[in-house]
């Protein structure tokens, strides 16, 4: 992708740059292709899943593999893709958008991806060790701690580690965005996709260590024989359920909030129009964000707490639908009026009112108790969950791509190509899943390896699985379409009449972000700039040296160990051999943690000569 | 494109019609033809719900498709800058204060129906079953009637029958699509519902909660009869004699090996306190084999000879001597004679 940018030189310096990276651009194409690579893995996944229910009583799976194939398809797809692809937009764009000349602590920030990477692979691992983890993605014990093989212990560890990058991440963007900003660059003229990135990592902050606490809990009981969720010995199992759903929830905002950022710049560049309702916006997602953690108990509505506590969060979760219907009509409100220009990256935000808004619709009826009594574990929810998650995060991820591939590559993705993924995908989507509502009601609960033939079930999962061939045709689409335009010319710095401060910079931009730091003098600052006829920023600084900080091969290390400790903790159950690799994989990252403390790192300079040189 | 999207939403709602029209689904299995009091209150939120929903959706897609058709960019108006309008008071008190009054709407008769389904204050006077969810069967305890069965469960039509539900090992979930909504079954504690069949039938219940490879195939029955059918089967089963001979050489032979090959150690047959493996008292009644395979004597000395290959991850696998294919033939001869009941599923109109 990339690679036509810097083909001049040899892969290994190439790869030598990327593994050593702390440039937020190129991190953003590490987790782009990290993201991207277990967003495969997890549709294959998904296909097969689909494969084997294409007709009642299918063997094409067995049912044990059946079991660790959903366990994974969700585990990646939520963790291994969805996450990273959504920290490769915050990272392209996020600095560029607030004006900076990169993250808070871009060591940190390539910390954060290679523990993803590590943790990533180590999950993966599994497959060639085993099998893979059979729990399903909640992992609810004690079918989880009871589970034979390794499959849980690699996907404890995996996500332990995974799930720190995340949340070295959340923090980094989080520093980023209060203290970053560019001259004038007040938090309520923020566009939106940052502001939405702002309080996702508000969220991250507080979810993911509900996780981290529940991983380890879990990984004591499965390797160093407590009893937390041990009915037996006076544990419970239920603990697990609150403890990963307190995470679980949020997690889900993390996912979805972000896009919606997407959404409201997507739409307000390509309507020609300024975000309606601005404060509005903002204020509804921070609503969305502090009730998402006042809902998990709705995950266990069927668990037995009791009719009080089931209302009490059943309320709840339908108070979330107000602030998101005020988004939902803002968005339309935007557009209303507007001269709109309809592109791939429109085609997807437009695709995503309908679809999210039917996601939303069904959400308020699994949110009403009695009748989630019968929607609960059953294909109804699949069909919910896909309907926002896809409908809202992917879609949005597609649009985000179409929208600031210029931004990342430099290059424009084709339309036509562009415009086959999306109808495609979206078609296939709505065949996919549409149906899965009714297969639910229909008596099809959730994760069932087969039907049989006596069910009636048979037309519904087949009409299904031939919508997964549409979607999985929309992706391999898309994939050619950025192979091909690797070797298109190079894009404008602003081929979209953009409004915001990414596209007042080269696409893509140079290493330093922008010679000068811009003085912003309102919402959509580069809009107003077009609009008072100056066309470009005005400096809030005069040209002057530059600091940047040096690249570091430590985080790659440091995750390293981390990883090679993980296989330690996992088979020091086997065999206490195994404490060695333990011992020395966790001693070689605390190595690189000494390391990075005694050397001081002053990072370089760009001189003023040197800046001056270069164009604009 | 528009016309594209316009025919796209049409065939979507000729094919939600096409599928309400072919159907809901197999009858007794699917949520959206309730036989049941809990299926019919959780149907009529549906209901509610959907209504109040689809009400939304339609105001959203008539804006939608209105900015679709009235803003896209027109030949000649290419560089057209619209108004850059920062909000509208009125308009955002309205789509805050509207979706809050449709909420309420549902809400209320949500919380209502909550507290009614889950006032089990009426179980002390009524029928009590205890249910064990086991990887991958079930088992019902009548309390206080002497009588276990596995995989069927015998309830009376017309009364509400209350459901003490525990698990021996893993979650499992306990749903009856028909007749009622599901309810999770714990190993720490005891979750207590109760369900109420309107009409006779054999209806389909599956397990909900991911409980292992077998998860899929963990299905039992809920059998409603009349009252007075009901009780004919309760003081069958009560007079069971579990030392009975068997008629027939084979049969007897396979009641001997029954014996000789501790079959006895995990099943019981007559009221027993032994759960390890599913009752057999009335297994010659039984609607399917393990719950998911035509009750036939062919499937019966399958599943003796390789459970494996019908429940995969069984805890009957490996747990009891070989046994041959002629020993099997003998043994499944022995287990149809246990039919203490005239009253079976086809006395359910099965």
């Amino acid at each position: 992708m990339s690679v036509a940018a810097t083909q001049k030189r040899g892969f290994g310096s190439v790869l030598w740059d990327y593994v050593t990276t702390v440039d937020h651009k190129k991190i953003a194409h590490l987790y782009l292709f990290g993201g991207g690579l277990f967003f495969l893995i997890g549709g294959i996944e998904a296909m097969l899943i689909r494969i084997q229910l294409a007709k009642p009583d299918n063997d094409f799976l067995s049912a044990g593999l059946y079991n660790e194939m959903i366990t994974m398809h969700g585990t990646t797809m939520i963790f291994l893709a969805a996450m990273p692809l959504i920290f490769a937009l915050m990272n392209a764009v996020l600095p560029l958008q607030i004006g900076a000349r990169d993250v808070a602590f871009p060591y940190l920030n390539s910390l954060g991806f290679w523990l993803f990477m590590f943790g990533g692979i180590l999950l993966n691992c599994s497959w060639f060790l085993g099998g893979a983890p059979d729990a399903g993605w909640t992992a609810y014990a004690p079918l989880s701690t009871t589970s034979p093989g390794h499959g849980v212990d690699f996907y404890v560890m995996g996500l332990q580690i995974a799930g720190a990058g995340t949340l070295i991440g959340g923090i980094n963007f989080l520093v980023t965005v209060v203290n970053m900003r560019a001259p004038g660059m007040t938090y309520m003229r923020m566009p939106l996709f940052t502001w939405a990135s702002f309080i996702a990592s508000i969220l991250i902050l507080f979810a993911f260590p509900a996780l981290t606490v529940g991983l380890f809990l879990l990984m004591f009981d499965r390797m160093f024989g407590t009893a937390f969720f041990d009915v037996s010995l006076g544990g419970n199992t239920i603990i697990w359920e609150h403890i990963f759903w307190i995470f679980g929830h949020p997690e889900v905002y993390i996912l979805i909030l972000p896009l919606f950022g997407v959404f409201s710049d997507v739409f307000s560049t390509f309507a020609k129009k300024r975000l309606f309702g601005y404060t509005a916006m903002v204020f509804a997602t921070m609503l969305i964000a502090f009730l998402g953690f006042m809902v998990w108990a709705h995950h266990m509505f069927t668990v037995g707490l009791g009719p009080v506590a089931n209302s009490i969060f059943s309320i709840a979760t339908m108070a979330i639908a107000v602030p998101t219907g005020i988004k939902i009509f803002n968005w339309l409100a935007t557009l209303w009026g507007g001269n709109i220009t309809i592109n791939s990256a429109m085609l997807w935000s437009l695709a995503f009112i309908p679809t999210f808004t039917i996601g939303g619709m069904t959400g308020v009826m699994v949110a009403t108790v009695a009748a989630d009594y019968q929607y609960h574990d059953t294909y109804f929810v699949i069909a919910h969950f896909h309907y926002v998650i896809v409908g809202g995060t992917i879609f949005g991820i597609f649009a985000a791509l179409h929208y600031w591939w210029p931004k990342i590559f430099g290059r424009v993705l084709r339309e036509g190509l562009g415009k086959l993924t999306f109808w495609t995908f979206f078609i296939g989507f709505h065949l996919t899943f549409f149906i899965q509502h009714f297969l639910g009601l229909m008596g099809m609960p959730r994760r069932y390896w087969v039907f049989h033939s006596g069910d009636g079930l048979d037309l519904g999962n087949l009409i299904s699985t031939i919508g997964a061939f549409f979607m999985a045709f929309g992706v391999i689409v898309f994939i050619i379409n950025v192979i091909l335009t690797a070797r298109d010319e190079k894009a404008p710095a602003d081929p979209w009449d953009g409004r915001t401060l990414e596209w007042a910079t080269a696409s893509p931009p140079a290493h330093y972000n922008f010679k000068q730091t811009p003085l912003v003098r309102g919402l959509d600052p580069l809009w107003i700039e077009k609009s008072e006829g100056k066309g470009k920023m005005t400096p809030a600084e005069p040209l002057g040296e530059i600091h940047m900080p040096n690249n570091s091969f430590l985080p790659f290390l440091f995750s390293l160990g981390l990883f090679v400790a993980g296989f330690g903790f996992i088979y020091q159950t086997d065999n206490k051999a195994w404490l060695a690799v333990l011992i020395g994989g966790m001693a070689f990252s605390l190595g690189t943690m000494v390391v990075r403390s005694m050397k001081d790192d002053l990072g370089y300079h760009i001189s003023k000569e040197e800046l001056e040189r270069e164009a604009d | 494109m528009k016309g594209w999207m316009g025919k796209l939403r049409v065939l979507t709602l000729l094919g939600s019609i096409a599928l309400v029209l072919s159907g809901c689904g197999r009858e007794n299995l699917t949520a959206l033809i309730p036989k049941g009091y809990g299926a019919e209150k959780s149907l009529d939120l549906i209901i509610l719900s959907t209504v109040v929903m689809l009400f939304v959706l339609l105001i959203v897609m008539i804006l939608y498709v209105t900015v679709l058709v009235r803003f896209r960019k027109k030949k000649g108006k290419e560089d057209f800058i619209p108004k850059q309008v920062e909000g509208n008071k009125t308009l955002e008190t309205i789509w805050t204060v509207i979706p809050i009054i449709l909420l309420i709407i549902i809400a209320v008769p949500t919380t209502i129906a909550t507290f009614d389904l889950a006032d089990t204050e009426g179980s002390k006077k009524a029928l009590n079953v205890d249910v064990t969810g086991n990887q991958y069967w079930w088992h019902f305890n009548y309390n206080g009637q002497e009588i276990q069965t596995s995989q069927d469960l015998y309830i009376p039509t017309g009364e509400k029958v209350y459901l003490n539900m525990k698990s021996s090992d893993v979650i499992h979930s306990f749903w009856v699509p028909a007749i009622s909504g599901k309810m999770d079954v714990n190993p720490e504690n005891e979750n207590t519902m109760y369900i109420e069949a309107y009409e006779e039938g054999v209806y389909w219940g599956k397990c909900a909660e991911l409980c292992g490879p077998s998860h899929s195939l963990m299905d039992f029955k809920v059998i409603a009869v009349s009252p007075e059918e009901f009780e004919q089967w309760v003081s069958d089963m009560q007079s069971v004699d579990p030392k009975a001979v068997a008629e027939g050489e084979t049969a007897q032979q396979g009641q001997e090996l029954f014996q000789e090959k501790n079959c006895m150690g995990c099943h019981a047959i007559g009221s027993s306190p032994i759960q390890v493996g599913p009752n057999l008292t009335n297994f010659g009644d039984r609607t399917q084999v393990a719950g998911i395979k035509e009750h036939t004597k062919d499937n019966i000395v399958q599943w003796i000879m390789d459970p494996e290959s019908i429940k995969p991850g069984n805890k009957m696998t490996g747990n009891y001597p070989t046994v041959s294919k002629e020993e099997a033939n003998k043994i499944a001869d022995y287990l149809l004679q246990l039919q203490p009941s005239e009253i079976t599923s086809e006395s359910a109109g099965n």
